[in-house]
């Protein structure tokens, strides 16, 4: 690996130390809620971020598609598996946060049912990817990954019609937020955005070198069979 | 402090660092079928 | 190069025959949606009321999982003297193919459903208290879209180890939406509601996937 992924390590370790303390100690504690608040400048970020490494496996599987070339593979599957990650945080945070909250762990809410649905559906993407044989993976998986983004607005759609039927508890919906707040969550999530793409990074060379390793292997089962018949 | 807070500050971290581990471990046997494959080629 | 026309309704007709001869699918997706309605009797009491609220759900559970069992043979019979092979070096469109296929699905699973319906109305004391043409809508509609994805996900699962295990967990998350719309519907519809929204959502789910499948099936078929 060269230079630039220590530097990166070290930053984003710095930033992630210096969003905690703004988190923890600087950011205004809310009226209503409390601390427990605070649990947002997690929460939120690891939305966003989820968000975007799903984007990035959408637009990376189209690339491959029409390009068919193995590195937009290995970020559709990258961005793709931090992305679930990341979800899986937001999951699990919510009903923490909803739990002193709203007094129960888990609402059918919009956003947490609709987060569930996105979830559940790369989750299944990884799945495919697993199980299909090698060669044929990388085209089976862009297709899916295009009709997992087409569906998000028809899961967003209807779990909107769906809530708006069967009014429950929002998370404080419209109102304005604290300047101060909004100035942590974005530090905060610029912190986490570093840290996904230092995880990214990682994770994509060891994908790299794991292909040059399966080909290795085949190479040397091709080269070692006549020998050893012989 | 609250210890929702804490919970899930330590969730996200334990989630991650978890993931983490399991590259390190994918990464700890690819070095191992690396060496293999120098040792078969010698 | 045979008329592209002309592959479509060939290969329906001959999915139908077959299907006629042998009754497999329908068979066992009979009697699967049979034993869900008999374990769900259990689970709560089968009084007007109670069913007109989860009724929604009930049928169309019963008949994604039927649906599955159909969707899962689909392709199977096309795989053992390797006629999927020949197709693809063949000239013929892959669309033809595919269209046939999820046709053929998709009016397998509509007589299911016309059998069966009177069945849940009978055990479950259903009377419809709002427009009862909506349901025919509804049951339309709801169904392409689980056949017209079933079909697709199904010829992706083919390449997969393990390939029935594959269909349901490609299929059921990306179906969610179609599913909370023909449920919603359906219940709207039963206790005196109407369901156009849900309605025009569905119509559009519809537009958008099978659009998608047919641009992207020659892809999957092709995947080497």
């Amino acid at each position: 690996m060269n230079k630039a992924f220590p530097i990166l390590g070290i930053l984003t370790a710095l930033l992630l130390s210096y969003a905690l303390y703004q988190a923890l100690d600087v950011a205004p504690t809310e009226q209503t809620m409390g601390d427990v608040q605070r649990i947002f400048y997690y929460h939120v970020p690891s939305a966003w971020t989820a968000f975007i490494l799903f984007t990035v496996n959408f637009v990376a599987s189209l690339v491959y598609l029409f390009r068919r070339n193995p590195a937009s593979d290995i970020v559709a599957l990258v961005s793709a598996e931090v992305g679930v990650v990341f979800c899986t945080i937001v999951l699990v945070t919510g009903p923490i946060w909803a739990r002193p909250v709203w007094g129960i762990w888990w609402t059918w809410d919009m956003r947490l049912t609709s987060t569930l649905v996105l979830w559940l559906i790369y989750i299944s993407y990884l799945v495919l990817r697993r199980f299909s044989s090698s060669g044929e993976t990388p085209i089976l998986a862009a297709t899916l990954a295009i009709f997992g983004a087409l569906c998000v607005p028809f899961v967003y759609f209807s779990i909107w019609f769906f809530r708006t039927q069967h009014p429950q508890p929002v998370i404080g919906g419209g109102g304005s937020i604290d300047p101060r707040m909004l100035h942590v969550l974005l530090i905060n999530w610029l912190a986490f955005s570093c840290f996904a793409l230092l995880i990214c990074w990682s994770r994509y060379r060891l994908e790299e070198l794991q292909r040059e390793v399966e080909q290795a292997h085949a190479l040397e089962s091709l080269t070692q069979s006549p020998r050893s018949s012989r | 402090m609250n210890g929702y807070l804490i919970a899930a500050y330590a969730a996200t971290w334990i989630i991650h660092i978890a993931y983490l581990a399991s590259l390190m471990r994918r990464y700890s046997r690819l070095k191992h079928d690396i060496e293999e494959l120098k040792r078969a080629q010698t | 190069m045979p008329a592209p026309t002309g592959i479509m309704p060939a290969t329906l007709r001959k999915d139908l025959r077959l299907e006629w001869r042998s009754k497999d699918a329908i068979n066992s997706m009979l009697f699967f949606s049979l034993l869900v309605v008999v374990v769900f009797s259990f689970s709560f009491d089968p009084n007007a009321e109670e069913s007109r609220r989860i009724a929604g759900g009930l049928i169309w559970v019963a008949f994604l999982f039927a649906a599955v069992v159909a969707l899962n043979q689909t392709w199977a019979r096309e795989i053992r003297n390797q006629v999927l092979d020949a197709y693809r070096v063949s000239p013929a469109p892959a669309n033809s193919l595919f269209l046939a296929k999820a046709i053929g699905n998709f009016i397998f699973v509509s007589v299911l459903e016309a059998l069966m319906t009177p069945l849940f109305v009978i055990f479950y004391q259903l009377r419809p208290l709002g427009p009862t043409w909506q349901l025919l809508i509804v049951a339309a509609l709801g169904t392409w879209a689980l056949v017209v994805n079933g079909t697709f996900f199904a010829a992706m699962s083919l390449r997969t180890r393990s390939r029935e295990i594959m269909l349901p967990l490609l299929l059921f998350p990306i179906s969610i939406p179609a599913l909370l719309a023909m449920v919603q519907a359906t219940a709207n519809v039963l206790t005196g509601g109407g369901a156009r929204v849900w309605i025009a959502l569905l119509l559009s789910y519809d537009l958008v996937f099978t659009t998608a499948c047919l641009l992207l099936f020659e892809t999957v078929l092709n995947a080497e």
